[in-house]
């Protein structure tokens, strides 16, 4: 016992010491300092390394992450017709366009459209928004979008505003017949997902 | 605010209590015997009224929890059992829910009270920067809250604003999916919306608590703008504010009762009694009337991540709204011009309210855009100019003096020289 409180005694006189020396005014960064400093910055780490966590929290759970594809029939989509159908929580639009909007969306030139890229997952980023480019690889009747407007998030109504193609009725975007944004605040064309038609009735989504 | 009180504890028990804990002299000197200007008219009662209804909006929530269900399948039907089930849930939902627009209608009048009285100026600018952090975080729990009925106007009114974040450049997608706890507004959206909107008011209370020890440190702004010099110009805040504040209370609630009890949805939307569906956007989707004048400048914008920062902006320039405005006298009463652009602000932000509640037509995002103009240049050209343009009238040489002579009317001899304490 008696040893154990001269150990005590004898660190306590050490680190007064130290602490002397470290308020002392000479302008040379003692030893003290640098553990001061060590010891700071490895709380801020641990002070960090315990936030995310609490972060990480927040973001998309394993059960959001696990996205299943699905199938669609759409043997039953007309011409001039569409199916919205919801993947990952948000609406899909399949539509077989008539002749007139293919014709429409051909007619215009990409260097005239607000966002010459055509947003497509299925082609390169770098794909420029031509008509063939937005509809279905060999099928160019058929478009597949996300239906999701790309300013603010609201779903456009089909066959209205002033391209005769997709209106955001919150904010006032237009889209044209291939889903590209034409007038209004939203950035970007209209997202197309990964998808393929497995048959000519079938398209897989996801 | 202690050092207010003359109190010397009398009992036994209050002097045991004192000398541990100096509860009492604490209130007393900030709510009873605190020196008040003696000038201060109803405009000045609002904060008394806010407070007032931020407990009511705490204790109605904190029982609305007891029956609501925080789940995307339940709480629609949730809000409808408390509607139609619940004993007396039909007042407690209808007093929460109405209880939110008359906070707004309060603070709204108490920070337009601020802005034409100067009450932002040297020394109060801390309280002014708090008030507007209270502004905030209200506005955040009112959107929250309102997302909680997962009603139609909830689920898009959710998604357009989280979506506002995706403006940012090259971390706004990851934002915005960290928001929403996946791809899309839904159950993980709920949950933390519930979690925070129950979080939120109790941060509100505490900001509260540091804006009334700011301004209790500067003193009260007054009418006048002019400090208290005397002994005269100032009563004590008991009887003569506890009582002026509870009659313009009772007056207010008469407001409150009357739009809970005859006209509970009169300013909801019919659109958030549809149960939320992702698939359907509601055709002509607003917020709650309170952003209808920031949803307007968001608008008026022609691109997205310029609307988004035009709307936080307009909130954004509040904060350095004391350092604005270039002239050294406070209250508009004194300011010939400056009375005149201040009503001018107001009517713009009432027309920026109306113009938000309209579809986006060329006729109203024309208007929209003028009226967003006018509201910066008011905090960016009009008042920094005006301090210099202006010459204002004679203050008077105290609040006493102003009382006695009445209102703004020069007296013979008052100081004409701008007071720059």
């Amino acid at each position: 016992m008696r040893k154990l409180i001269a150990g005590f005694r004898y660190r306590l006189n050490r680190f007064r010491e130290d602490a002397t020396l470290a308020h002392s005014d000479t302008a040379e960064p003692t030893r003290r300092d640098f553990l001061y400093i060590a010891t700071g910055a490895m709380g801020a780490v641990g002070a960090g390394a315990l936030a995310w966590p609490f972060i990480d929290q927040m973001n998309p759970d394993a059960s959001a992450l696990a996205l299943a594809s699905i199938e669609v029939d759409v043997s039953s989509v007309q011409e001039g017709q569409s199916i919205t159908v919801k993947w990952r929580g948000k609406p899909v639009f399949v539509r077989n366009r008539t002749a007139k909007e293919v014709e429409e969306a051909n007619s215009v030139p990409v260097g005239d459209l607000p966002d010459p890229l055509a947003r497509n997952s299925n082609l390169p980023d770098t794909a420029e928004a031509t008509d063939a480019n937005r509809a279905a690889e060999g099928k160019e009747a058929w478009l597949v979008m996300v239906g999701i407007c790309t300013h603010l998030g609201c779903v456009p109504l089909g066959q209205q505003g002033d391209y005769d193609g997709w209106f955001c009725p919150c904010h006032g975007s237009h889209y044209d017949t291939a889903g590209r944004i034409r007038k209004g605040p939203a950035p970007q064309n209209l997202l197309i997902p990964p998808y393929e038609f497995v048959s000519d009735t079938k398209v897989k989504i996801g | 605010m202690a050092g207010h009180s003359n109190y010397v504890p009398q009992s036994a028990a209050a002097k045991w209590l004192e000398s541990r804990l100096p509860v009492i002299s604490l209130v007393r000197g900030s709510f009873v015997d605190f020196p008040t200007p003696k000038n201060l008219n109803y405009w000045w009662t609002f904060g008394g009224i806010l407070a007032v209804m931020l407990v009511a909006q705490i204790i109605t929530g904190v029982v609305l929890v007891m029956h609501y269900t925080p789940s995307t399948g339940a709480a629609f039907n949730s809000v409808e059992h408390i509607m139609r089930d619940v004993n007396f849930g039909w007042m407690l939902r209808y007093l929460h829910a109405n209880g939110a627009s008359m906070f707004f209608i309060a603070v709204y009048i108490h920070i337009f009270r601020g802005m034409y009285y100067g009450s932002y100026k040297a020394p109060r600018e801390i309280s002014w920067i708090l008030g507007v952090v209270i502004f905030l975080i209200m506005m955040g729990t009112a959107f929250m809250g309102y997302v909680l009925p997962w009603g139609q106007m909830s689920f898009w009114g959710a998604t357009v604003i989280t979506n506002l974040f995706s403006a940012i450049p090259l971390v706004g997608e990851a934002i915005r999916t960290w928001l929403w706890g996946g791809f899309a507004v839904d159950n993980p959206t709920l949950n933390r919306f519930f979690s925070l909107h129950y979080l939120l008011p109790f941060m509100i209370a505490g900001v509260v608590i540091l804006h009334v020890w700011a301004f209790h440190t500067t003193g009260n702004n007054n009418p006048t703008g002019v400090q208290p010099k005397t002994k005269q110009d100032t009563v004590p805040f008991h009887p003569y504010y506890t009582i002026k504040d509870l009659f313009a209370i009772v007056v207010f609630m008469i407001l409150f009762s009357w739009f809970a009890f005859y006209v509970p949805n009169y300013m909801g939307h019919p659109d958030n009694y549809i149960e939320a569906n992702p698939l359907v956007t509601p055709a002509h989707i607003v917020p709650e009337w309170y952003f209808l004048p920031f949803y307007a400048i968001l608008r008026a914008i022609p691109d997205k991540l310029g609307g988004v920062l035009a709307m936080f902006g307009a909130i954004a320039v509040l904060f350095v709204l004391p350092w604005l405005d270039t002239s050294k006298v406070r209250s508009g009463t004194y300011r010939p011009l400056f009375k005149q652009f201040f009503w001018i602000f107001a009517l713009v932000c009432v027309a920026l309210g109306y113009l938000g509640a309209m579809p986006a037509e060329p006729k109203y995002v024309f208007w929209a855009r003028i009226c967003t103009a006018y509201y910066f240049a008011h905090f960016l050209i009009i008042l920094p100019l005006l301090g210099f343009l202006e010459k204002p009238k004679p203050l008077p040489a105290s609040i006493s003096e102003a009382v006695l002579k009445g209102g703004s009317a020069s007296p013979a001899g008052a100081v004409s020289a701008p007071e720059i304490k």
